[in-house]
């Protein structure tokens, strides 16, 4: 029980900012108190997006030389290089960094993830049964069974909690996704490579990358939240140009002094 | 370049790239003439669009060449288009309106960053339109919202409420940002996906907590950019404080683009393979019926005339919301038509208000004694549009609600016959509430008070474009085929359900 909970601790951290943000923003009368409740409740999105897409001992996906020349010598044709770059990319989070459980949820997530590791050695055959499907934690905490044991047991671990689900038709356009962004992705470019300075040293063919899409879109949501707070910072300048303050309630009074000359006629309160 | 095949591109692009050009013009009538030409340009290729629809079927465009389920697409079947078209024919029409409005109501030195603002949201609402990317329509939702919360504040130059009004609107419609994208990412963690096509055959199946909570969080998410009836507390006070030319376009343009991509979560991405659909839609018809009574009882109240349609216009958001509620191809097709109809009313209400505050400087009902007499072809446009919102015959009111009550009745339980009823006893309210407002038009001239001045007659642009608006809702009223068969298989293609050739 206490190890469910502790395994899951960035969605803790995801509810708890999201939860104290949003109470900031209907508790507090302040315009800028409602701006700074609004940033920690889109910050907790952030968060979110951000630990789904982390892997456990998982790197920022860019491809190295040394990695590509590791591969290279298991005889691995190009595009099934490229290809095995990418297949942490079920976003798989959760197990990093919680001490004494990084042991024993390595191994299973070795397994359960589907295998950045072993497809690596080789047999790239089954590369798009396993790894593809997203890591479903959240669904299998939520799911009636599914911890790691019973997935690490499965060849095709993240399906077990999605009944009526076929293997093939989930897992087929998903590696096709996989091989597109391979050739899609100006990685292929062999020269390119050879220029690139030697960033993992040694013990290559284990890299794991994380899932780089995440990130990316929650770059987009920063600068969509970073507008967003200095839209609101000007109103309430101009809040406080036009009525002299930025207190919700002073703000009411002033408007229903203006229409009916007494500050209170209806119900206070009307901000969500 | 072959123009047909970059045109699905063009309606987001053309806005787009040209908002900024708006922004280093001189102020005055340059950054208007230019923002209207690229409005007119707009409806221009979303007609053309709708007509390649028509004919060839869904187009699928990737944005930038990349291919389908890792770059952006840009996916176009009949609901899209249907909603282009009127997203961009409404901007056609407004956009010329709004030069006089304007030039009334705002600064003059910030006519080119209100014209920018006008050119991004409107770029904002075609790209929440046309995309088919999950994540893309939170961006465009965004581009368009932060657009809108500058464009309501401008008003604050008649009424400082306009600021508070914006605040309000910006705090809640990001709370529904963000929680639309709290949703987004939990579908991504079920499915590994964001394009919309692909998510929708990865959750085929699929019915554990992690899928249920990202839809409620959707829903949510929408409902609050909607204004569905608990969440619509930000929409009164903005329309009632936006500059006139705004609260018109705002009407007819961003609740609805609101109700299309709700369609199109409801039933493209999630479908009917999701049994929780179900509970939604049920709920859905509670909520409908709730709004069309709270608001428009709301609206009866009202001593300002904006504040009046305003709460109207959340009442016949739940008129859209019982549409969906019904879950069949009739139901999402009478609300489909209701978003284009109710966007022709408003616009047309909204922008006879808009002559009204450049005449007489408000927008209290006071401010509208006796205006059957100083502004007699306003004051016929406000009765025709206000007739067309109760459903009176030969208008496009009565082809929705005739559509709605159709779609009610052909489904048959007992709960909508209940609801068909309540349908028309809502109509009364409506009735109330319009005819308060010819009430106090029909009065005499007032010979003392602030409104007893002698007035101009309205400018003439104004008056044509209020008239092509007050037209479209009689003539979209007598020729109702085209929009309910587009409408129709708009709706087929929605649900997955094939309609055949027979429209």
């Amino acid at each position: 029980m206490w190890d469910f909970i502790l395994e899951r601790y960035n969605y803790w951290v995801v509810i708890m900012l999201m939860m104290i943000g949003l109470y900031i923003v209907i508790s507090r009368g302040n315009l800028v108190k409602t701006l700074v409740g609004l940033n920690l409740f889109q910050t907790s999105v952030f968060v979110f997006y951000i630990s789904m897409a982390r892997i456990a001992g998982g790197t920022a996906p860019i491809y190295t030389k040394a990695d590509y020349k590791a591969r290279l010598k298991e005889g691995l044709p190009q595009e099934q290089i490229t290809h095995i770059s990418y297949t942490g990319n079920a976003g798989h989070h959760g197990e990093a960094g919680y001490g004494a459980y990084e042991e024993e949820a390595k191994s299973g997530y070795d397994a359960a993830n589907g295998a950045g590791h072993e497809e690596a050695g080789g047999e790239s055959g089954s590369l798009h049964d396993g790894d593809a499907v997203p890591s479903n934690d959240l669904s299998s905490m939520m799911g009636e069974q599914g911890s790691t044991e019973v997935a690490a047991q499965q060849p095709m671990p993240e399906l077990h909690d999605m009944p009526n689900m076929d293997p093939e038709a989930i897992s087929a356009p998903m590696g096709m996704d996989m091989a597109a962004s391979a050739s899609s992705l100006p990685v292929s470019d062999n020269i390119a490579y050879e220029t690139l300075p030697n960033v993992i040293p040694s013990n290559v063919g284990d890299v794991i990358y994380s899932n780089p899409l995440p990130h990316v879109l929650i770059l987009t949501a920063i600068v969509v939240g970073v507008a967003t707070t200095a839209v609101g910072l000007a109103l309430a300048v101009r809040i406080r140009e036009a009525y002299g303050t930025i207190e919700e309630d002073e703000l009411e009074a002033a408007d229903n002094i203006a229409e009916f000359g007494r500050p209170q006629t209806k119900a206070a309160g009307s901000v969500g | 370049m072959d123009f047909f095949a970059q045109l699905p591109a063009l309606p987001v692009v053309v806005p787009f790239v040209a908002a900024p050009l708006a922004l280093l013009m001189p102020p005055g009538r340059m950054p208007w003439l230019w923002a209207t030409l690229v409005s007119w340009v707009s409806f221009g290729l979303s007609l053309l669009l709708l007509e390649q629809v028509w004919i060839n079927g869904p187009i699928t465009y990737a944005m930038g060449g990349w291919a389908a389920p890792l770059g952006i697409i840009y996916y176009i079947d009949l609901a899209n288009a249907l909603v282009l078209s009127l997203v961009t024919g409404i901007a056609a029409v407004v956009f010329p309106y709004a030069y006089n409005s304007v030039r009334d109501e705002i600064n003059h030195s910030q006519t080119p960053g209100f014209y920018t603002a006008l050119l991004l949201c409107l770029a904002g609402l075609t790209g929440v339109t046309m995309t088919g990317d999950a994540f893309n329509v939170f961006v465009f939702l965004e581009v368009s919202s932060l657009a809108t919360y500058t464009l309501v504040a401008m008003g604050a130059g008649r009424d400082r409420r306009a600021l508070t009004a914006a605040f309000n609107y910006l705090v809640m419609g990001t709370i529904g940002a963000t929680f639309f994208v709290i949703g987004i990412g939990l579908l991504y963690q079920a499915t590994g996906t964001l394009n919309m096509l692909d998510l929708h055959e990865r959750l085929a199946g699929q019915d554990n907590r992690l899928v249920k909570a990202a839809f409620a969080f959707i829903i949510t998410g929408l409902g609050l950019k909607l204004a569905m009836l608990p969440l619509h507390l930000w929409l009164p006070p903005a329309y009632t404080y936006a500059p006139s030319a705004i609260t018109a376009f705002l009407a007819a343009t961003a609740t609805k683009v609101a109700v299309y991509i709700m369609l199109r979560f409801l039933f493209t991405v999630f479908g009917f393979d999701f049994p929780f659909l179900r509970v939604a839609l049920d709920f859905f018809l509670v909520l409908g019926i709730a709004g069309m009574f709270i608001a428009s009882l709301a609206a009866v109240f009202q001593d300002d005339v904006k504040m009046l349609l305003a709460y109207s216009s959340v009442a016949q958001i739940g008129y859209m919301l019982l549409g969906i509620s019904l879950g069949t191809v009739d139901g999402v097709a009478a609300s489909l038509i209701h978003v284009v109809n109710h966007a022709f009313i408003k616009a047309a209400l909204f922008m006879a208000v808009g002559i009204v505050v450049l005449r007489l400087g408000s927008h209290q009902l006071r401010a509208f004694q006796g205006l059957a007499t100083r502004m007699p072809w306003t004051s016929w446009g406000i009765v025709v549009a206000g007739l067309s919102l109760v459903g009176v015959p030969a208008t496009v009111g009565f082809v929705s609600k005739y559509a709605l009550l159709s779609a009610v009745f052909a489904k048959g339980g007992t709960m909508e016959i209940i609801a068909g009823f309540l349908i028309l006893a809502s109509s009364l309210l409506a009735v109330v509430y319009m005819m308060r407002i010819i009430k106090v038009m029909l009065e005499p001239v007032p010979t003392e008070g602030p409104f007893a001045r002698n007035i101009a007659a309205p400018p003439l642009m104004m008056r044509l474009m209020l008239w092509i608006m007050v037209g479209a809702n009689i003539y979209f009223g007598l020729q109702a085929q085209p929009v309910i068969a587009i409408a129709q298989k708009a709706a087929a293609t929605l649900l997955g359900v094939d309609s055949g050739e027979a429209f």
